[in-house]
């Protein structure tokens, strides 16, 4: 494990009060500047001297960048909006309340209170060798430490992890994809619209990464559309310490029935590998189906096809099937099966 | 800014982990730096080529009117290994330079289908072909002197024809085993590193020296390999390769070509099986 030494590495501060102020600072350092949202994730790196980053542009400054906005289709989330906020919005825990129980089971009150929702989807893995400033292939390195026998991988992925078998560990992501959210990205060459599910990507895509981001991008929005609002919601966070601690694994579903039939559905789960992880697959056996115990079971089952256990992970996969299954029946307190 | 990147291992040992990307950029435009100043040195420099005549006209009337030169064996493992090594080349290299997608299944699959027609090649070459013909000989080399001697206006003389491969073919083909050999032993010791269900995940297959070396030497062969290719397929397209690519797709050249490039005695060419029948060359490969 890192030791955190506390003093941090010599930098430029900047602060900028605008998005297009913002913008012209990264379009200016570009792979040189380091993004301050919260702090929270950013914070480790400085202080571990893991990261040394020559600027930092701390965004608490950006007005524009904070608040929650009803709009004709849903709403917008600014990219700097606490997850405290979310978690208490009226409007959010009346139509969209998946995202405020996923936002409230963040880490902690004052963690909550100093988190945004574009830190929490834009964190790094907590992937305690990468963390630790091994050079891995997330580090740019041709190994990854966590699996080998006798790396501590109890935390780590049993799914696409051909190579870095690292996890994301946020919380309000798969929330945002059973939401069906569009994350807003701008740069020097205008803005983009990313659908949830795009913004992160697995190693296969770039080991070095989690989320589509590049150096002078910045994400400056979520917007949840109004189709699920006041769908029928499920979310469940499994994590060691039920005060605080980053997920073992979650699972977030959305869901809009006909008497018992199933007519749409989104689920997502993450913590089982690299990227959250939308189960098309799922969503397409269950669709039409009765929500029932056995389609739930059916569900649970085709979620883990493919999953290969690292050491000491094998647990993962049976928590797993057992969430998207609660997922689906909706139940918390469901059998476990293993 | 070194060609390597290093990096510390846990245990405190600097070790190097990959090539410096940037020497993609550097074989591709020593490769297109190449092809231009060839271009423009046939074009504006160069003499007409001059051979020590050796067909005798008793040759001549024996030979038929189509030469044949690869085998469609031969043919198809050049195809399929040019495939793989595009596909290769395309999936190391384009995800380094911003182009990101799911790149190493598909890498790890080309470098099989690689490693398969190589060992093809080397059985089918080593027992059912003139195993010889590409590898540089002692004419070879003498024509290189004087063509060497020639071209700077000394006196020497006229040098002889190719055999079946030019001079250039040959060392061509030697520095592509090289790198090719290089490019498929370390990839199938890399797999062990990746899970693709062929080979069991084994990162403790060496130390994390070895395990540098292994990537830099990949990288290094891989990154040659971009301006090699850029070079063959320059060859390919020229117009006075013509016949010999057309060869390679269609199994023979024309007998005028093989007469104008090619020394009957070096590369023997046998006479056809029977009467009227068009298309001779036993030696074929």
């Amino acid at each position: 494990m890192a030791v955190i030494r506390d003093v941090m590495p010599a930098f430029q501060l900047l602060q900028p009060t605008s998005i297009a102020d913002a913008q012209k600072i990264l379009d200016q350092y570009g792979p040189d500047a380091w993004v301050l949202a919260g702090g929270l994730d950013s914070f480790d790196w400085l202080k571990d001297r893991i990261k040394k980053p020559n600027t930092v542009v701390d965004l608490s400054g950006v007005e524009e960048l904070k608040g929650i906005r009803e709009t004709g289709q849903g709403l917008e989330i600014g990219a700097m909006t606490t997850l405290t906020e979310i978690a208490q919005h009226p409007l959010i825990k009346a139509k969209y309340s998946l995202l405020a129980q996923s936002a409230e089971l963040v880490a902690s009150p004052q963690i909550r209170n100093q988190g945004t929702i574009g830190g929490n989807v834009s964190q790094d893995t907590r992937c305690w060798y990468y963390r630790a400033g091994w050079p891995c292939y997330r580090a740019g390195g041709n190994i990854c430490y966590a699996d080998t026998p006798v790396g501590r991988n109890r935390e780590h992925a049993i799914l696409h992890a051909e190579r870095c078998v690292a996890v994301n560990p946020s919380d309000t992501a798969p929330a945002l994809i059973a939401l069906d959210a569009k994350f807003v990205i701008r740069n020097r060459k205008g803005e983009r619209v990313v659908n949830a599910e795009d913004y992160f990507v697995g190693p296969e895509i770039d080991i070095t990464r989690l989320t589509v981001l590049q150096p002078g991008d910045l994400l400056t929005a979520v917007r949840i559309p109004a189709t699920w609002a006041g769908a029928q919601f499920y979310f469940e966070k499994v994590r060691d310490r039920n005060v605080w601690d980053f997920p073992l694994m979650n699972v977030a579903s959305a869901m809009v029935l006909s008497g018992d039939t199933i007519q749409q559905v989104r689920v997502a789960v993450n913590g089982a590998a690299a990227r959250p992880l939308r189960l098309k697959a799922v969503e397409n056996a269950i669709r039409g189906k009765q929500r029932s115990i056995a389609t739930a079971e059916m569900a649970g089952n085709l979620a883990v096809q493919g999953a290969v256990p690292l050491q000491f992970n094998a647990y993962k996969i049976p928590l797993m099937r057992n969430l998207v299954k609660r997922s689906i029946t909706g139940v918390q307190e469901a059998t476990w099966a293993s | 800014m070194g060609i390597l990147e290093w990096a510390t291992s846990p245990w405190g040992q600097r070790v190097p982990i990959h090539i410096a990307w940037f020497l993609i950029w550097v074989s591709l435009i020593a490769g297109l730096l190449f092809l231009v100043v060839h271009a423009i040195y046939v074009r504006y420099f160069a003499k007409q080529k001059q051979y020590a005549a050796t067909t005798s006209p008793e040759l001549l009337s024996r030979l038929p009117e189509k030469i044949s030169r690869h085998s469609l064996a031969a043919r198809l493992f050049h195809w399929i290994m040019a495939l793989a090594m595009l596909a290769l080349l395309f999936t190391a290299f384009l995800p380094k330079v911003g182009v990101q997608f799911n790149w190493v299944t598909y890498h790890w699959i080309a470098g099989l289908v690689l490693t398969g027609s190589i060992i093809f090649h080397i059985i089918h070459a080593s027992f059912f072909l003139d195993f010889w013909s590409i590898w540089p000989d002692k004419i070879d080399l003498q024509d290189s002197w004087k063509r060497t001697l020639r071209f700077f206006g000394r006196p020497a003389p006229l040098p002889r024809k190719s055999g079946k491969y030019p001079f250039d073919n040959k060392l061509y083909h030697g520095v592509i085993v090289l790198c090719g050999l290089a490019v498929m032993v370390t990839g199938i010791f890399m797999k062990f590193r990746v899970r693709t269900g062929i080979l069991p995940r084994n990162p403790y297959l060496f130390g994390d020296m070895s395990w540098g070396l292994m990537y830099v030497m990949h990288g290094l062969a891989g990154v040659a390999l971009i301006a090699l290719v850029v070079v063959h397929i320059y060859f390919a397209v020229r117009p006075e390769k013509l016949p010999i690519t057309y060869s390679m797709v269609f199994g023979s050249m024309k007998r005028d070509f093989y007469l104008e490039e090619h020394d009957p005695e070096r590369w023997v060419v046998e006479p056809p099986p029977f009467p009227g029948s068009q298309k001779g060359g036993a030696h074929a490969d």
